[in-house]
């Protein structure tokens, strides 16, 4: 078991204070960063798409996973980050400035609907969520004069600084530096007030109010936040789809997000990354299985589905902290070893509350 | 009423459908004084701290602070005004940690600016550090540095009643309501609790009043005492004079004794 010692105040502030964890992100950027020296083009552009999910899905985990703001329709604020910065790139604007552009509509969207959301709760919320994304997939299938409507629209080259990055490995790498922005920006925010704020409103409202935050307006902040880093992966999504049709934003879409930081872990960073390299890896992973398995059992129909869904409940029956929980226990264990028991993680359960006003 | 008011409650009253919870109840609070509030559950004792914390409106009546009318504002402005409160059923942030609690109680000190926080420029770590050094003098005089990076869901339940208290003097309030502050300790930590009122009050100059069951705790620390019974005042004045006063026995005991 490693003791930190905390000689002073910077020490409480300051990110991967164990050597440890420095060594592991150290080696997951140095393998980031070679990664196009030792995959083929078709797993990059895996691992682009991976990043761009870890994105979007850092912009939900902020919403729901630390202000506890359930929501059904993320995709649309995905759809809004693609359209947007594509129709901008589409009128020459420079990338740079149509990202900028994009992901303040999205921000501002994001908080004209938690201005309405911060008044409701749970189920209501889920409700109002769903019917905001059907709603905007509708606008993405008629607004034809700018969408193309359901015929689809083309994703301009991305072009940056004047410079064209048509190859894999070109693209990948604006991901990744798009990625790395977000999680350590996203991290910052929770070592600051704003990010407090949110885990605040999450845990209790009634206390958060008393100690001057202003429930409504955090809320507001946090759909805005929420809604920008959603939109910016939206963004990088289109260059990845190369084409935009209404549907791809569907539903669909805003259930993949949430499971995805479902099985992640809710509330915490690292927790969003993980839910995308689940997302993004298991179909892979199920298609070798396809090859594998007799073709009886391979090439049935919604062999797919099954397992995602299997997988799933699994999660939320036997590790409701998601892949993150795993993880923090795994780390535990080598931390503590030999001296791991399976009780150091059972919690007791919390107090009655019977003081809640809602 | 020569002294000056630091609180004062007039005719305060709310219905909940048809029941007077609270029902024309006046009182004032001068400053540095322990006031505590008693009387048998369902009194309305709590009800009148979320009155005062403005999460329930009043049907009639008026609380001022100072020359601030506090039905004038909404409830996250009255810890600014300088007014903390702890809960009866403890309210901590359950999945953060004691320091990340204490640091929501220093909220109201803050700025809050998230473009600032996501880019981390150097103005956002130089104010974290003048936050970690209040919150730490709450720490010392609380003796929770042990429990300092511990999760709330993993702490004991006095520990908790602790920092939230903690939590409360974050904020450094001039005036703190505390809802029970001793209620499930056992006779060491009741004790520990009474010294820290004691510090509270002398040290950081703070005025407290306190909704509270265990009367030897009342008796040791409170100046005066408020007893209400059914939502409506039935004695106020020393803890002696409470404790021989004829209708706060019958509130208690029942006619007979």
């Amino acid at each position: 078991m490693q003791y930190l010692f905390k000689t002073r105040y910077e020490d409480d502030v300051r990110f991967l204070a164990k050597s440890g964890e420095k060594i592991r992100v150290g080696l997951v950027v140095l393998f980031m960063l070679a990664a196009p020296l030792m995959l083929q083009d078709y797993y990059l552009a895996e691992l682009g798409l991976l990043l761009v999910y870890a994105i979007a899905g850092i912009g939900l985990m902020i919403l729901t996973g630390f202000t506890g703001q359930v929501s059904f329709g993320h995709a649309a604020f995905l759809g809004i980050g693609a359209y947007s910065h594509s129709i901008l790139m589409a009128r020459a604007v420079p990338f740079s400035l149509s990202i900028l552009i994009t992901i303040l509509i999205a921000g501002l969207v994001g908080m004209i609907i938690g201005r309405s959301a911060s008044k409701m709760h749970g189920f209501y919320l889920a409700i109002a969520t769903l019917a905001f994304a059907i709603l905007i997939e509708t606008v993405f299938g008629e607004w034809k004069s700018l969408t193309g409507g359901h015929a689809g629209l083309a994703v301009p080259a991305l072009k940056v600084f004047g410079v064209t990055l048509a190859k894999v490995w070109q693209q990948y790498y604006v991901d990744l530096v798009m990625a790395g922005i977000v999680i350590w920006g996203a991290s910052n925010l929770f070592r600051a007030p704003t990010g407090r704020a949110f885990i605040a409103v999450r845990d209790s409202e009634l206390s958060a109010r008393s100690l001057g935050v202003n429930v409504e307006w955090v809320k507001i902040q946090a759909f805005g936040v929420s809604a920008a880093i959603t939109a910016l992966a939206g963004a990088l999504l289109a260059h990845q789809l190369t084409f935009l049709a209404p549907d791809v934003f569907g539903v669909l879409e805003s259930l993949k997000l949430l499971l995805m930081i479902v099985v992640g872990g809710l509330g915490s960073i690292l927790g969003a990354v993980f839910g995308a390299i689940f997302v993004s890896v298991l179909p892979v992973a199920i298609s070798f299985l396809k090859d594998v398995l007799p073709p009886s059992i391979g090439q049935k129909a919604g062999l797919e589905p099954l397992l995602f869904g299997t997988i799933i409940v699994l999660f939320i029956v036997f590790e409701p902290l998601g892949i993150y929980g795993r993880w923090l226990k795994l780390r535990f264990f080598f931390e503590t070893f030999p001296y791991y028991r399976k009780a150091s993680f059972v919690r007791q359960k919390s107090y009655l509350k019977t003081e809640r006003m809602r | 009423m020569s002294t000056p008011q630091m609180l004062s409650v007039r005719n305060l009253s709310i219905e909940f459908g048809g029941v007077h919870a609270v029902d024309d109840v006046s009182f004032d609070v001068q400053p540095g004084e322990v006031f505590a509030i008693i009387g048998p559950n369902g009194a309305g004792k709590s009800t009148i701290f979320n009155l005062i914390s403005r999460f329930y409106e009043p049907t009639a009546g008026s609380i001022f602070y100072g020359e601030h009318d506090l039905l004038e504002l909404p409830a996250h402005r009255i810890v600014r005004m300088g007014i903390g409160r702890t809960f009866q059923n403890i309210e901590l942030f359950e999945q953060a940690t004691v320091l990340q609690n204490l640091l929501v109680g220093r909220h109201r000190h803050m700025r809050s600016n998230p473009f600032r926080e996501f880019l981390f420029l150097p103005g956002v770590k130089k104010d974290e550090l003048v936050h970690r050094r209040k919150v730490e003098d709450v720490i010392d005089l609380l003796e929770i540095a042990r429990y300092r990076d511990q999760r709330i869901s993993d702490l004991p339940y006095g520990a908790r009643k602790n920092v939230e208290l903690a939590r409360a003097l974050c904020a450094e309030p001039t005036l703190l309501l505390l809802d029970e502050p001793a209620s499930g300790l056992n006779t060491e930590e009741t004790d520990d609790v009474s010294f820290w009122l004691e510090d509270i009050k002398h040290d950081l100059g703070v005025t407290i009043v306190m909704v509270e069951h265990d009367m030897n705790l009342v008796a040791r620390v409170a100046d005066r005492v408020l007893a209400i019974n059914n939502g409506k005042v039935i004695a106020i004045g020393t803890p002696d004079e409470i404790r021989d006063n004829v209708e706060v026995q019958h509130a208690y005991l029942g006619a007979a004794a």
